[in-house]
């Protein structure tokens, strides 16, 4: 059929399947626009900025699974959602992001609301095209889909100009993708996953690494077979959390700079990684040297370039983990569970000396009760996005995750920002489910904006505002690498969060203790709007426990051991 | 692990001959902070293909990233990081016409090159050669005085 540039892009978001869209129309964008006002296929969720257009569209990519798609114009529009396709590109969220651009003939003449997007997108996205004429639109589309989508997932940006937007041409989606250049590699080498088993079932104190490939790839629930078949005591990354239930006794917890002692000890300990989907991040490992210094290392990643580039690979298995994790299921007699009790008690002890936990010292809330306290009240029925900072590592640390694309949060990138809007998006890919948001006084202000796109589209998401007048993970680094001198985390100048809720037509609540806590929660919920819970908390609460930047996993600033009253 | 000495490498990069492909290369080792040390590229006859070659340096470590993160982009067809290849580059010298010519002759001739084009008051030589017999070559050649040089960059074949 002969249709528009713009009908074009209608037809190929329908074509593949998707139901919800993140935009902001302008003027380069407009002929896209007229076509999604025609058309009722897909349903069209205006956000009130370009960053949040994106992030919402990952929040929705994360909890569904699906490829997000966010619709944007050209210059500022485009430069906008720039954070959004970083913040994609390094936690693996496919996306497709279109963006107008001006007319072919006006490209390179500094024209109205030009940049060169394809030229600033290409570091941050997995692939970016501009299209040069509409003839090659089905095909791109199909491509961005696909790349987004296989392999190690990441965001596409697609740069349409708007000549090409009106040119009209022949439609075909119905097309083999063929590219000859790309082509991942999903199963992994079947010898050395036998010589991976060999390994396991000859070390005496193997470690599961779970990280965020395992929810990419859809295998959290073969990860907890292989688990408990091998009983394997296993760490997760914070972008794992989830792949294992929080109450699984082989679960130890998050790793890392964060995690608990048990974790980093058993990381410290073990005798073989067993990374599945992780990427040994900066964040993860600590002091590079001293990183599980006397282990093995099985990696399974799909991306080969993850493999050996930190840590070097005596196993390295390129493929997708659900296969990958099937064929070990199939060789799981290899490995004797009994084995490891002596193992799997040590790890206990290390939890019993330094477990994961806070005192309730202070007159003004603890942030980590309040994270407990809504697992507790809500647990499984709830999804839980976060902003970034303490209140983000405390989510982490505390919230009683029970399954995969629990959890959504900025890893990365590490993009204040992202919690609220990326919860408008989980809220519209699984409304089943209780969207929170936990945030803080900082983060929260760098999206509050999109209080509007949640009360226009009745997403109720309720954003939980761990208050502590300060930038607090900076203020605790201030606190403790600076010689306390707090410059510029200082928030004691605040808006007022209920007001600034009501005024967009949520609702706000003012939260000092936990009575008030518990009764705001249970409103919001009941009332099912949109809403703020400011929760006052302790202002100079640590999260700890915490390996300094550079330092060594084993060599961590702990709690304060308290006497027990 | 860390202190790995750092070595000269040729890689050989064959890509998609289109739009914007030669940035989306040098964005890679800009951004993660590899070297170029010389790139060349050329389309490769009768094919939707190009070539490039990349001479670059870096730890056994570097290099393996840089082979693995050229081969992740869309784009790139294949990518060769062999040691053991024909290398050639191509060297272009502008010396006075009052130098000594039979000498500045017989020194190309020895790095297969020849004065290739003469002027009023300057001639241009060329030579082609293994890299290292270039660098050589620039040097001796330093007493006639060149005005102006020019290098190719290396290219390469694997054996």
């Amino acid at each position: 059929m002969q249709i528009s540039g713009a009908q074009m892009v209608i037809e190929a978001l329908i074509a593949e399947g998707v139901d919800t869209i993140f935009g902001y129309p302008g003027g380069a964008i407009m002929n896209v626009y007229d076509e999604i006002y025609k058309q009722n296929k897909f349903h069209h969720i205006l956000n009130r900025h370009e960053q949040a257009s994106v992030h919402a569209a990952e929040g929705y990519a994360k909890a569904s699974g699906k490829v997000g798609v966010a619709l944007i114009t050209s210059g500022p529009g485009f430069t906008n959602a720039v954070t959004g396709l970083a913040d994609a590109y390094m936690d693996s969220i496919p996306l497709v992001v279109i963006s107008g651009q001006v007319p072919m003939s006006l490209i390179g003449t500094d024209a109205f609301q030009e940049i060169d997007a394809v030229g600033i997108s290409r570091s941050c996205t997995k692939h970016n095209y501009l299209v040069t004429d509409a003839k090659d639109l089905p095909r791109v589309l199909k491509e961005a889909f696909y790349i987004a989508a296989s392999g190690r997932p990441g965001p596409v940006h697609v740069d349409i100009p708007k000549d090409v937007t009106a040119q009209i041409e022949e439609f075909n989606y119905d097309i083999e993708i063929n590219l000859e250049t790309y082509k991942p590699n999903v199963k992994g080498n079947t010898r050395q996953i036998k010589k991976a088993m060999e390994a396991i079932a000859k070390a005496r104190r193997p470690l599961f690494y779970l990280g965020g490939g395992i929810i990419n790839s859809n295998a959290a629930y073969e990860v907890r077979e292989l688990v408990h078949k091998t009983g394997i005591p296993a760490v997760e990354t914070f972008m794992a959390r989830g792949t294992l239930s929080y109450d699984d006794d082989l679960l130890i917890s998050m790793l890392g700079m964060h995690g608990s002692y048990a974790a980093n000890m058993a990381m410290s300990e073990t005798d073989l990684v067993i990374g599945l989907g992780a990427r040994f991040d900066d964040r993860v490992t600590g002091k590079l040297s001293e990183f599980a210094k006397n282990a093995g290392v099985i990696h399974v990643d799909i991306d080969p370039a993850s493999i050996s580039k930190l840590v070097n690979a005596d196993f390295p298995i390129v493929g997708d983990i659900k296969n990958v994790v099937l064929e070990m299921l199939g060789l799981s007699d290899l490995i004797d569970a009994d084995k490891y009790k002596t193992w799997r008690s040590n790890i206990k002890n290390f939890d019993e000396l330094h477990p994961l936990t806070f005192h309730e010292d202070s007159d003004r809330l603890k942030p980590q009760w309040v994270i407990q306290r809504v697992g507790e009240l809500l647990g499984d029925s709830a999804n839980i996005s976060t902003d970034v900072g303490q209140h983000q590592m405390w989510a982490a640390q505390f919230y009683p995750f029970t399954r995969p694309r629990q959890w959504i949060s900025s890893g990365g990138l590490g993009t204040m920002g992202f919690g609220f809007p990326a919860a408008i998006g989980v809220k519209a890919a699984t409304p089943e489910k209780i969207s929170i948001n936990f945030t803080g006084d900082g983060s929260i202000l760098m999206n509050c904006q999109e209080l509007m796109t949640a009360v226009e589209q009745k997403l109720p998401v309720i954003n939980i505002i761990l208050n502590n007048n300060f930038l607090g993970m900076v203020r605790q680094w201030q606190t403790l690498f600076y010689d306390k001198r707090h410059s510029e985390t200082d928030l004691s100048v605040q808006p007022d969060f209920v007001k600034l809720s009501e005024a967009f037509g949520g609702i706000g609540y003012r939260v000092h203790t936990k009575e008030e806590f518990d009764a705001a929660l249970k409103d919001a919920v009941e009332k099912n709007v949109v809403a703020f819970i400011e929760v006052l908390v302790e202002r100079f609460e640590n999260v700890m426990p915490m390996v300094p930047s550079g330092g060594s996993l084993f060599n961590m600033m702990l709690l304060e051991k308290k006497e027990k009253k | 692990m860390i202190t790995e000495n750092s070595e000269r490498r040729v890689i050989s990069v064959i890509v998609v001959n289109e739009a914007s492909v030669l940035s989306r290369i040098t964005d890679l080792f800009s951004g993660r902070g590899y070297n170029i040390t010389s790139l060349t590229v050329a389309p490769i006859p009768e094919s939707r293909y190009s070539r490039l070659t990349i001479v670059t340096s870096g730890s056994v470590r570097v290099i393996e990233q840089i082979t693995k993160q050229l081969h992740k982009l869309i784009p790139v067809l294949r990518v060769y990081e062999h040691a053991d290849l024909v290398e050639k580059e191509m060297a272009l010298i502008k010396f006075p016409l009052s130098e000594n010519l039979s000498d500045i002759s017989t020194l190309c001739a020895a790095y297969n090159g020849k004065i290739v084009n003469v002027g009023e008051n300057v001639i241009i030589a060329m030579v082609a050669d293994e890299p290292v017999r270039i660098e050589n070559f620039l040097r001796v050649i330093k007493k006639y005085n060149p005005k102006e040089i020019v290098r190719s960059g290396a290219v390469a074949l694997e054996r």
